[in-house]
């Protein structure tokens, strides 16, 4: 719900178009330092009116960060490609509490989320335009720290930041601020990466150790304290999927497990794939800091969000080939083979897990949020 | 991870399941009594281990599913009485009373906060001061020293808006009730280790020699459960019933002295309706008449009358809680009745023995299938 004027601040227009499947990120000279806002200001409700302050926050802020030749034409629509191969769109909603946490912030959130979609799809991210719901009130120092991550993590991913919108809102009507977003890539596996390829016996592997982000994210929202702390995983997938892709290594299916965790994304695919997923307990990369804290908060680290991860089903011959090259990388060293598809019977949509004692039990979803236990 | 990791060694356990083949001749019927021991035995397949016509039937310990319609009501309207805020553990959210749940009355405008502590709730009360902060003070003698403590504090710092909803209920009573009922199957208890650390045992030693029942008191973990089980049933084989404590590294027999000392302080003993098992004398705790000023139900005596219970319909989980049925059994387990849309309170709870069977256990076809796509 925007207060300020119903037209929105829109920039864009390609005059060059970047050549497809390069994925163009900052400019060569990199993404340059823009003359610093006032310092001590706040975002007032004028920043989202049309008007001069919103000028000086896309001039000043936005296009210096996000410095590419379409967004810097600053016309109501960017203009890109063209594109050779199927294009893959995704979009996003980040709403996360509090807006900085360790290891990233809503912003790296924003476009990890959204270029991390993509590569689920096997595409390579090319472009990104954002929607900044501001609160009134906020910090302009905040908003310019999320925009210099969201300009680092774009570049780190290889996207352009070619579009956005901002308006403002009513203090005590937001939550400092929203990033809504959409990307665009290109999908480049010779093959389609989805549920539906999913096979029987297919080794179901994992980037890493899980629910890193969630239980961040938790420790700060309710001041919890570790011994160590812990960081969130939030980091683009992009590079380590395609590794995988650019090996010839045959995926049948990607798909990274944020809300709900590893164990909602298996049964997504488990009902998606029609087959039933058999997962090891014992196999399954958690940190002792993540282990721990779920432990003390009553949390299964298995529903716990991550960021940074993904699930990959991979045709049995290829496994152990991907995992080695998972594991020689220095963002998934962490990855585990974690369990075996299975032809359902009955047991169509069926997670089912080999506990840490070798009791079998279902693995099932979530109902409702997981709430902390009271004794 | 060190400490956690032992306990859970799946080599152990089968040597544990060995050893349990070699001790039991006949059929035996144990009750774990606490929530947290059902999920763990169900969460990592522990029953699957144990000999043919060893039993374990599931105890009414989980603080949510006992807590009565009455109370769940009184906080609901409390919730939605303008210039209240109810602060409670997440769990009893969801729980549902007679007509509404926390929840609903969330969404529908009531000031209703998750706090992971009583101490929380009395910040709460010291930030907000033009408001009244109401702590649902539910749970076992696990809670009641963390909730006596923030009467305490809220009494020292002179805080006069904030109140517990005293909801809490003490186990042993409730454990005698199970043996006196006359179809009655439990032949000995897995306690719940976790209350013993508070309280100590000498209520169970004393309900050991009137009833001549093992009581062994557990903690949570695959391990500790197994040997619980295995102690009990070697005492049920030699005609013993004693209480023993293999769970050591945390439950001493005379508890914790000084959190018993805080509950004793500011509660005493009343009789309580548990959810499922009716009224039991001395089963449930109040606040002494010294800390009255904090009590709730008499800041708001107009709140939430004790009304009668509705039936649940063909829900029949009071007879889960006493152990007289398997969640399965129930003919609303898994049909009308779901975590998503729980008609019995143990389906609320991760606690709650029917959530524990509707999570862990395979359902029939139907129930997977309607799960559907996402």
């Amino acid at each position: 719900m925007a207060t300020a004027s119903g037209r929105g601040r829109r920039a864009g227009d390609a005059v060059v178009a970047p050549p497809a499947g390069s994925g163009p990120g900052a400019s060569a000279t990199g993404p340059a330092c823009p003359v610093p806002l006032p310092e001590g200001e706040r975002v007032l409700l004028a920043h989202g009116g049309g008007g001069r302050l919103t000028r000086e926050l896309v001039e000043r802020l936005f296009v210096p960060a996000f410095r590419n030749p379409a967004l810097s034409a600053l016309n109501d629509a960017a203009l890109v490609g063209p594109v050779l191969g199927r294009l893959a769109v995704t979009t996003d909603a980040f709403v996360v509490q509090p807006l900085f946490f360790p290891g990233g912030d809503i912003g790296t959130l924003a476009v990890t989320g959204t270029v991390n979609d993509l590569a689920m799809a096997g595409a390579r991210p090319l472009w990104l335009t954002l929607g900044f719901v501001l609160e009134e009130g906020l910090p302009l120092a905040d908003l310019e720290r999320v925009v210099g991550s969201i300009a680092r993590t774009a570049a780190a991913a290889g996207v352009a930041v070619i579009a956005g919108d901002t308006k403002v809102v009513e203090r005590g009507r937001g939550d400092g601020l929203f990033i809504t977003s959409a990307g665009v890539g290109v999908v480049a596996a010779p093959r389609l990466v989805a549920p539906s390829e999913v096979l029987p016996g297919d080794a179901v592997l994992v980037s890493g150790p899980v629910g890193q982000h969630g239980i961040a994210v938790l420790a700060v929202r309710e001041g919890l304290a570790f011994s160590r702390p812990i960081v969130s995983d939030c980091a683009s997938v992009v590079a380590p999927v395609h590794a995988l892709l650019d090996a010839g290594i045959t995926v049948h299916c990607l798909r990274d497990p944020t809300r709900g965790g590893l164990a909602t994304v298996l049964n997504e695919i488990a009902v998606q794939a029609r087959c039933e997923i058999a997962v090891h307990e014992r196999q399954v990369p958690v940190s002792d800091e993540v282990a721990g804290a779920c432990e003390v908060l009553g949390l299964d680290p298995l529903y716990v969000a991550c960021e940074g991860r993904f699930v990959a089903f991979v045709a049995p011959g290829d496994a152990d080939r991907a995992l080695a090259l998972l594991r020689a990388r220095r963002d998934t060293a962490g990855a585990a083979r974690i369990g075996t598809v299975r032809a359902a019977g009955g047991t169509a949509g069926l997670v089912t897990l080999t506990t840490a004692i070798g009791g079998q039990r279902v693995l099932d979803l979530l109902s409702g949020e997981q709430l902390p236990r009271i004794c | 991870m060190r400490y956690l990791d032992e306990y859970r060694d799946g080599q152990a356990a089968q040597r544990y399941a060995e050893a349990l083949r070699a001790i039991v001749t006949r059929p035996w019927t144990l009750m774990e009594v606490c929530g947290g021991q059902t999920h763990a035995i169900l969460r990592y397949g522990i029953d699957e281990l144990l000999p043919p016509g060893l039993t374990l039937i599931h105890g009414p310990g989980c603080p949510v599913c006992v807590t009565p319609v009455a109370a769940l009501d009184r906080a609901v309207a409390l919730a939605r009485r303008a210039g209240v805020v109810l602060a409670s553990f997440g769990d009893m959210l969801r729980v549902p009373g007679s007509a509404a749940d926390l929840l609903h009355a969330r969404a529908a405008g009531a000031d209703v906060r998750i706090v992971y502590s009583p101490l929380d709730a009395v910040a709460l009360a010291e930030r907000e001061p033009e408001r009244e902060v109401v702590f649902f003070a539910v749970g076992f003698e696990t809670t009641a020293p963390a909730n006596a403590m923030a009467v305490r504090l809220a009494s020292r710092k002179g805080l006069e808006n904030f109140s517990l909803l005293a909801a809490q209920r003490r186990v042993p009573p409730a454990l005698d009730a199970i043996l006196a009922s006359p179809d009655c199957r439990v032949q000995a208890f897995l306690a719940a280790g976790h209350v013993c650390a508070v309280m100590g045992i000498a209520e169970y030693v004393a309900l050991a020699a009137r009833r001549r029942v093992p009581v062994v008191v557990t903690g949570f973990e695959p391990l500790d459960l197994l040997q619980g089980v295995a102690m009990a049933a070697r005492q049920l084989e030699e005609g013993r019933g004693e209480v023993e404590i293999p769970y050591s590294r945390a439950v001493r027999p005379g508890g914790n002295p000084a959190a018993r000392a805080a509950m004793d302080e500011v509660f005493e003993p009343c009789d309580g309706e548990w959810r499922g098992l009716g009224v039991i004398p001395d089963g449930a705790l109040r606040l002494r008449p010294r800390y009255a000023a904090f009590d709730a139900a008499r800041r708001f005596p107009d709140e939430g009358g004790e009304r009668p219970a509705p039936r649940d319909g063909d829900c029949l989980a009071g007879l889960v809680l006493q152990g007289r049925l398997r969640p399965p059994d129930c003919p609303a387990f898994g049909g009308r009745c779901t975590p998503e849309h729980p008609v019995g309170a143990p389906m609320v709870s991760a606690e709650g023995a029917c959530a524990a069977y509707y999570r862990y256990r395979p359902r029939p076809a139907a129930a997977v299938a309607a799960v559907g796509a996402p």
